[in-house]
């Protein structure tokens, strides 16, 4: 399959403060998305994320290295007419309307009257705006700005998504429709890149994922291939009995009230939990055990680098 | 088209702007308060009326061009609007050039709108319209785009408080720097004059824009100091231009 994105050895160097002092923000960045994948690119702030966005979009010139898009270099600008862009913390201008600010995006890609006025209306559904379509920007909330930005995002029907924390600022429910959104992409064949700092979102959708830490990518792979299915622990939440009842077979995290929270590492020790309260006459209200998370890979792999 | 959209939303921002209309309105007084002027004046009034009028205009409509022009590019990138913009297939050059296009539209407008109150008060004087008055508000409309094509320069780079004090500069030595022209006269051949003729040459000369003084007084122009004037005007905002494009392409957008 071909890569929608193709970056080698990108390089970015800033100079700054009153006396400038030269910061080395990218430091050789590799990384291949597939045409068709929903790609993550995770890491905490100040790693570099945001960087490297505005060097794929060429906002950002870069020191060294290459960046292609759908097979063409980056700097030029017919790179991005197949890709569709939204800002973290968008901001635009707050005096139109969603529905003219779309019209004039959809100039920026030269798109004709009836095409634009259709595909207007069909991305003011798609992102849940036909109600608020005619009240100006500066009207709208966080969430609302956050859906306006989707849909002009997708005004040239692109095949490269690119997200910049698409779920920050958005309420649960929010925050689910654009998921669904995402996924939708996916579907349709779109390429998404997408940052995020909510791992769970990532984890949910996301095919393939890469962490990136002072500028360099320390873990890069296929979602499935990184989270194993190996259970860390058992959570079991027991009411009736004292946690120093299960000394010796699992950690006690809380107690309240009579409700005792424990973590028990060893798997064939559940049993004899589940046996403790059952013989002393205990209640037992709850048995999950826990298996690894994308969040547990990225504390580690973070704390590690 | 992509051009066209931007100086669109250019052109419909700066109308938001309400620095335009108090200037407006500051230009407006000027023009009908010349009139008055002229009931204290002895002598010609209706000359009185006619440099006062052109002044008003040329010198709201180089406020408009700063005041505005030096917040057009900056503010895009304070609001961060700039990245949405350019994350479309947008070339550097046509953003600078809608932007350069709206803001020119914008004071196409205004000086038309001022012109029209001038006549009027001119007409209401003489009971007809001068074609040369038109002339000499067409040559400080010439001016007027190279000023915000300088606007626009500063803008790219500097905030908008340095920009106007950049761009009102350059329009100051460029009202001023024909007084070179009498020192290289008055000078004897030498390094020295080299250098005065250099700077001369390399300075703004924005007093070849200037036909305020003969239209009033009536006096004639040769046709091809207008045509010199209009190419001077042409190139020279052309060459402020291409220097904006070339330092907006090498920014970065932090």
């Amino acid at each position: 399959m071909a890569d929608a994105v193709r970056i080698r050895n990108l390089r970015k160097t800033f100079r700054l403060g009153f006396i400038p002092r030269s910061r080395e923000i990218l430091r050789g960045i590799d990384v291949s998305v597939d045409e068709g994948q929903i790609f993550g690119y995770l890491g905490p702030n100040g790693a570099g994320k945001t960087t490297t966005i505005k060097c794929l979009l060429d906002l950002i010139h870069p020191d060294a290295g290459t960046i292609e898009i759908l097979g063409r270099p980056a700097s030029s600008p017919r790179s991005r007419a197949a890709l569709g862009f939204l800002p973290e913390n968008p901001y635009f201008y707050d005096y139109l309307t969603a529905r003219e600010f779309l019209a004039f995006t959809a100039d920026l890609f030269g798109l004709g009257r009836e095409a634009k006025t259709e595909r207007i209306a069909r991305l003011l559904k798609l992102v849940g705006l036909e109600r608020a379509a005619d009240l100006p920007l500066r009207k709208y909330s966080r969430g609302m700005l956050q859906r306006a930005g989707l849909a002009q995002a997708l005004i040239n029907d692109p095949r490269l998504v690119v997200l910049d924390e698409p779920l920050g600022g958005m309420d649960p429910l929010g925050r689910k429709e654009i998921r669904d959104i995402i996924v939708r992409f996916k579907d349709e064949g779109r390429t998404v890149f997408f940052t995020s700092h909510i791992l769970q979102d990532i984890e949910m959708i996301c095919d393939r994922v890469a962490i990136i830490v002072g500028g360099r990518i320390v873990k890069e792979g296929g979602l499935r291939d990184l989270v194993s299915e190996k259970v860390l622990f058992t959570e079991v939440t027991v009411a009736g009995l004292p946690p120093q009842a299960f000394a010796g077979l699992g950690e006690s995290v809380s107690a309240q009230g009579d409700r005792v929270l424990l973590k028990v590492y060893d798997e064939s020790r559940v049993d004899e939990v589940v046996g403790l309260v059952h013989d002393r006459k205990g209640r037992l209200l709850s048995l999950s055990p826990r298996t690894e998370t994308l969040e547990d890979i990225f504390v580690d792999t973070v704390t590690r680098a | 088209m992509k051009i066209g959209a931007i100086a669109g939303i250019t052109f419909k921002e700066a109308q938001r702007d309400r620095i335009l209309y108090l200037l407006f309105g500051f230009a407006a007084v000027g023009i009908i308060a010349s009139r008055v002027l002229a009931v204290l004046t002895v002598g010609d009034r209706i000359k009185i009326i006619k440099d006062v009028g052109l002044a008003s205009i040329a010198l709201f409509g180089v406020l408009m061009a700063i005041l505005i022009g030096t917040g057009l590019v900056y503010k895009e990138i304070d609001k961060k609007t700039i990245y949405t913009l350019l994350a479309k297939p947008l070339h550097r050059a046509e953003f600078i050039l809608g932007k350069y296009l709206g803001l020119a539209l914008t004071l196409l407008v205004m000086t038309a709108a001022m012109t029209v109150i001038f006549l009027a008060i001119v007409y209401a004087h003489t009971l007809k319209i001068e074609s040369g008055l038109l002339v000499a508000v067409a040559y400080v409309f010439v001016e007027l785009l190279l000023i915000t094509a300088v606007a626009i320069l500063f803008s790219s780079f500097s905030t908008p408080i340095l920009s106007s004090l950049f761009a009102l500069a350059f329009y100051l030595i460029g009202h001023l720097s024909w007084g070179l022209e009498a020192i290289i006269k008055k000078m004897g051949p030498g390094a020295g004059r080299t250098a005065v003729r250099g700077l001369y040459a390399v300075l703004p000369d924005l007093e070849n824009f200037n036909f305020r003084t003969e239209v009033v007084h009536n006096l004639p122009i040769p046709p091809a100091i207008y045509l010199s004037s209009l190419l001077y005007g042409v190139c020279y905002t052309a060459f402020i231009l291409g220097l904006a494009v070339l330092i907006f392409q090498r920014r970065d957008f932090v």
